[in-house]
C-alpha cells in the first residue's frame, strides 16, 4: 500500500510543462499530478495504522505464478508469432499458452481447444471480417 | 414546444421513428447478435458485460454507429438477464448486481422452486426495464433541454459531479476511487495535445502519440486483469439443481399476488437509484432488497427462500440498467464503466456525446430506445423456452472459456488499429490492473476517467479561456454552482459516513456496501 502511494507521488514531479492557467498544455496534467500525490498521501497514511503482519493481502491465498505468467505471455505470444508467422499460429500459441495455465487442463486438450479456436477464428477474421494479416507468412528471424 | 401535452406527444413521434430505426432488418439482427451475446455472457461464470462488450467493441467498426450501439447496449442488458439465472441455481453471484439475489434465489432452488424464481425473474425484470425505458423516453429530452444551456463551465462542474460520483459511490474504498478516477484522467492526457499539438508521456514512443487505446485499456482492465483473478478460482459448478424444464418456469397465483408488490416498489428504487450518478444497479439491487425486508411482516423469513427477495432486487437492477442510459445519452456523463466503455464506443464511431446528441443523432438515441424494448422482448422469449439450454452454458468450464477469450482480445485489439504494438499494451495494462485489484483498487473509475478526461480537460480549458484564468467562474455561474455545491455535499457525506461508523457499529446499508466490494470483482 505504502508503495503504491510513494510511487504516485514519485510519478508527480516528473510532468513537464507546468505552466500556469493560459492553456499550458502541462496544467491539467500537473494539477492532476498533485492531487494523486495528495491521494496517495492519503492512502499511504490509511494503510499506517494496520500492523505490518498483515500486508499478506497483497496476494491471493493461491499463487497462481504459473498461470498468471501464462495468461500474461498469452499476447506476447500472439505478437510474435503473429507478426512473425501469421495469424494462425499466433492464434494457436495465444490460446495454447493461455490454456496451459489452467490447473486442469491437459495437454491434449490445450492442442484440441488451440487448434478449434485456431481454425474457428481465422474463419471469422480473415475471410468474415477481412481483418488485413495474413494467414500464414514468414518473415525470417 | 408548448405545454405538456405536446412534449409528450413530440416523445411519442419520436419514439414512432426509434422503431422504425430499429426494425430495420440489420438493426434487428445487431440487436438480437447483442441481446444473445450478452445473456451467455451473464450466464457464463467469469465473464463479465464490461469483458465483452470490449471484446465485441473492435467488431463493430465496421458497422454503422446505430447497429454498433444497439448490439453493445444489447449484451449490457443481456447480461442482466443471464446472471441472474447463475446466482438463482448455482448460488453464484457471478455478476455482482444479482449477489443478492442469491440469497432468497438459491434456497427457492433448494426447494425446487428455482424454475418459479427465474420465471418470476424473467418477467419482473422486464417490468423493471420497461419502466427504465418510458422514463429514458420522457426524462431524456427534458434534461437535454436544461443542458443546452450549459456553458463549458458547467459541463466541466457536470463532469466533475459526475466523475466525482461514479467513484466513490460505487464500491469499494471512496478515496482509492477518486484516486484511480484522477489516474483514469492522467491516462486520457497520454498523447498529442489537442490544442498545442505537443506530445505528453509518450515516453518517445510514436505508437502513442494517439494516445492509449481505449479499447487496449478496457481490455486490458476487464479482460486480462480479470482472467488473472479468477483463473484456478473458478471450480467446477454443481449441477445438483440445474435442471429445469419450461412448465418449472410458471408461477403459481399466489406467487404472482406476492410478486407484483415489490416488483412496483423495485421498480421505483431502481430508477431513482439510476438518477444519482454513479449508483448503478449493483446498489439498486441491495436497497431493494432491504427495503423489502423492511417492509415486510416477516423479515426473519427473507433468506429462506421468499420469493419477494427475488423479485426486488431483480426488477430495481433492470430498471436502473435502463435508467443508468439516461445521463450517458443526454448528457453524455457515464455514471459507470459499462456507461463509458459505450460511450466510448460512440466516440470512436465519430459522435460526440453530450446534449446536441439527441437533435444531431436522433436514429442512434431513439433507435437505441426503441432497440431496448425489442430486445427486452427478445430476452424474454430467448429466456422462457430455452432456459434448459442456459442452464447447460453453466456447465463450459472456465478452462475452456478464457484461453478463447484471450484469443479474442489479442485479435480484438490488433484489429482495431492493426497494430501489434497495442497488443502488448494491453498486456501491460493487464499486469497493472492485476495488481490494482490486488491492492483493492477497483479498475472501474479509471475507465470513467479515461473516456471524461479529454473532454473534461478541453472545457476546462474553454472555460478558463472565457473567464481569462479566473477560477471562480465555476462559482459566479449558478447553475455549475450548484453542481460544485453538490460535490462538495457528496464528500462531506463520505466523510461522514467514515467518521461515524466508528461511534455506531451497526447501520444496515454500510455493511452492505462493504459486502458489495467484497464481491464485486467485475
Amino acid at each position: 500500500m505504502m508503495f503504491f502511494g510513494l510511487v504516485m507521488a514519485l510519478k508527480g514531479p516528473a510532468y513537464r510543462l507546468g505552466t500556469l492557467m493560459h492553456m499550458g498544455p502541462g496544467f491539467l496534467p500537473t494539477a492532476l499530478g498533485a492531487l494523486l500525490i495528495c491521494l496517495g498521501i492519503g492512502i499511504a497514511a490509511a494503510a499506517i495504522p494496520v500492523p505490518e503482519g498483515e500486508d499478506e493481502n497483497l496476494l491471493p491465498e493461491h499463487r497462481e505464478w504459473f498461470a498468471w505468467a501464462c495468461i500474461l505471455c498469452s499476447p506476447l505470444a500472439f505478437m510474435l508469432f503473429g507478426s512473425f508467422f501469421g495469424l494462425a499460429p499466433g492464434t494457436f500459441a495465444c490460446v495454447f499458452v493461455a490454456a496451459l495455465g489452467d490447473r486442469q487442463m491437459t495437454l491434449k486438450n490445450a492442442i484440441i481447444l488451440s487448434l478449434i479456436i485456431t481454425v474457428f477464428g481465422v474463419g471469422l477474421f480473415s475471410y468474415i471480417l477481412q481483418v488485413p494479416m495474413p494467414v500464414f507468412t514468414w518473415r525470417g528471424l | 414546444m408548448g405545454g405538456e401535452g405536446s412534449m409528450v406527444a413530440q416523445a411519442l413521434t419520436d419514439l414512432w421513428y426509434g422503431f422504425g430505426v430499429a426494425l430495420e432488418p440489420h438493426n434487428i439482427v445487431f440487436c438480437f447478435i447483442g441481446v444473445l451475446v450478452g445473456n451467455m455472457v451473464g450466464v457464463l461464470p467469469g465473464m463479465g458485460p464490461l469483458a465483452t462488450i470490449s471484446i465485441l467493441l473492435p467488431l463493430t467498426f465496421g458497422i454503422k454507429p446505430v447497429g454498433a450501439i444497439l448490439m453493445l447496449a444489447g449484451v449490457m442488458y443481456g447480461a442482466q438477464y443471464g446472471g441472474a439465472i447463475c446466482s438463482i441455481l448455482l448460488n453464484l453471484p457471478c455478476h455482482p448486481p444479482h449477489a443478492v439475489t442469491c440469497l432468497d434465489g438459491y434456497p427457492m432452488t433448494k426447494q425446487g422452486r428455482g424454475g418459479v424464481a427465474l420465471g418470476v425473474t424473467v418477467f419482473s425484470s422486464f417490468v423493471g426495464a420497461s419502466w427504465g425505458i418510458t422514463e429514458m423516453i420522457f426524462l431524456a429530452p427534458v434534461l437535454v433541454r436544461v443542458a443546452m444551456e450549459f456553458g463549458p463551465a458547467e459541463i466541466c462542474s457536470l463532469m466533475l459531479l459526475g466523475l466525482l460520483a461514479g467513484s466513490t459511490l460505487a464500491r469499494g474504498s471512496p478515496v482509492k476511487g477518486v484516486a484511480m478516477t484522477v489516474l483514469g484522467l492522467m491516462l486520457g492526457i497520454v498523447g498529442t495535445d489537442i490544442e498545442t499539438g505537443s506530445e505528453r508521456f509518450t515516453f518517445g514512443l510514436t505508437h502513442l502519440d494517439d494516445g492509449i487505446e481505449l479499447i487496449a485499456l478496457a481490455l486490458g482492465l476487464f479482460g486480462i486483469a480479470e482472467f488473472m483473478n479468477s483463473v484456478n478460482q473458478i471450480s467446477t459448478i454443481n449441477a445438483q439443481y440445474t435442471n429445469v424444464r419450461l412448465r418449472d418456469l410458471r408461477p403459481s397465483k399466489d406467487d404472482m399476488k406476492r410478486t407484483i408488490g415489490p416488483m412496483i416498489r423495485g421498480t421505483l428504487v431502481g430508477s431513482l437509484c439510476s438518477l444519482i450518478p454513479g449508483t448503478g444497479p449493483t446498489i439498486a439491487s441491495f436497497v431493494a432488497y432491504a427495503t423489502e425486508k423492511k417492509i415486510s411482516k416477516h423479515p426473519e423469513k427473507f433468506g429462506t427462500g421468499l420469493i419477494e427477495g427475488v423479485v426486488a432486487p431483480e426488477t430495481s437492477t433492470h430498471s436502473s440498467v435502463q435508467g443508468d442510459f439516461i445521463p450517458t445519452m443526454s448528457l453524455g456523463i457515464p455514471g459507470d464503466a459499462v456507461m463509458a466503455l459505450l460511450l466510448g464506443a460512440l466516440m470512436i464511431q465519430g459522435i460526440v456525446p453530450g446534449p446536441q446528441l439527441i437533435k444531431e443523432h436522433p436514429d442512434i438515441f431513439w433507435g437505441l430506445v426503441a432497440s431496448f424494448w425489442i430486445g427486452n422482448i427478445m430476452l424474454v422469449i430467448l429466456n422462457v423456452p430455452l432456459i434448459g439450454l442456459w442452464v447447460k452454458l453453466l456447465t463450459i468450464p472456465y478452462k475452456y472459456l478464457y484461453p478463447s477469450a484471450m484469443f479474442f482480445v489479442c485479435i480484438g485489439v490488433y484489429a482495431a488499429n492493426n497494430d501489434m504494438f497495442q497488443v502488448g499494451e494491453t498486456a501491460v495494462i493487464g499486469f497493472i490492473g492485476y495488481v490494482l485489484l490486488r491492492l483493492g483498487f477497483h479498475p472501474a473509475p479509471i475507465l470513467l476517467g479515461f473516456v471524461l478526461g479529454p473532454r473534461f480537460e478541453e472545457n476546462f480549458r474553454r472555460a478558463m479561456l472565457i473567464s481569462r484564468g479566473d477560477l471562480l467562474v465555476f462559482l459566479e455561474r449558478p447553475i455549475s454552482a450548484v453542481f460544485i455545491g453538490l460535490c462538495l455535499l457528496l464528500i462531506g457525506l463520505q466523510v461522514y459516513v467514515r467518521i461515524r461508523p466508528k461511534k455506531k457499529e451497526v447501520g444496515a446499508t454500510p455493511t452492505i456496501f462493504e459486502s458489495t466490494a467484497g464481491t464485486a470483482a467485475e
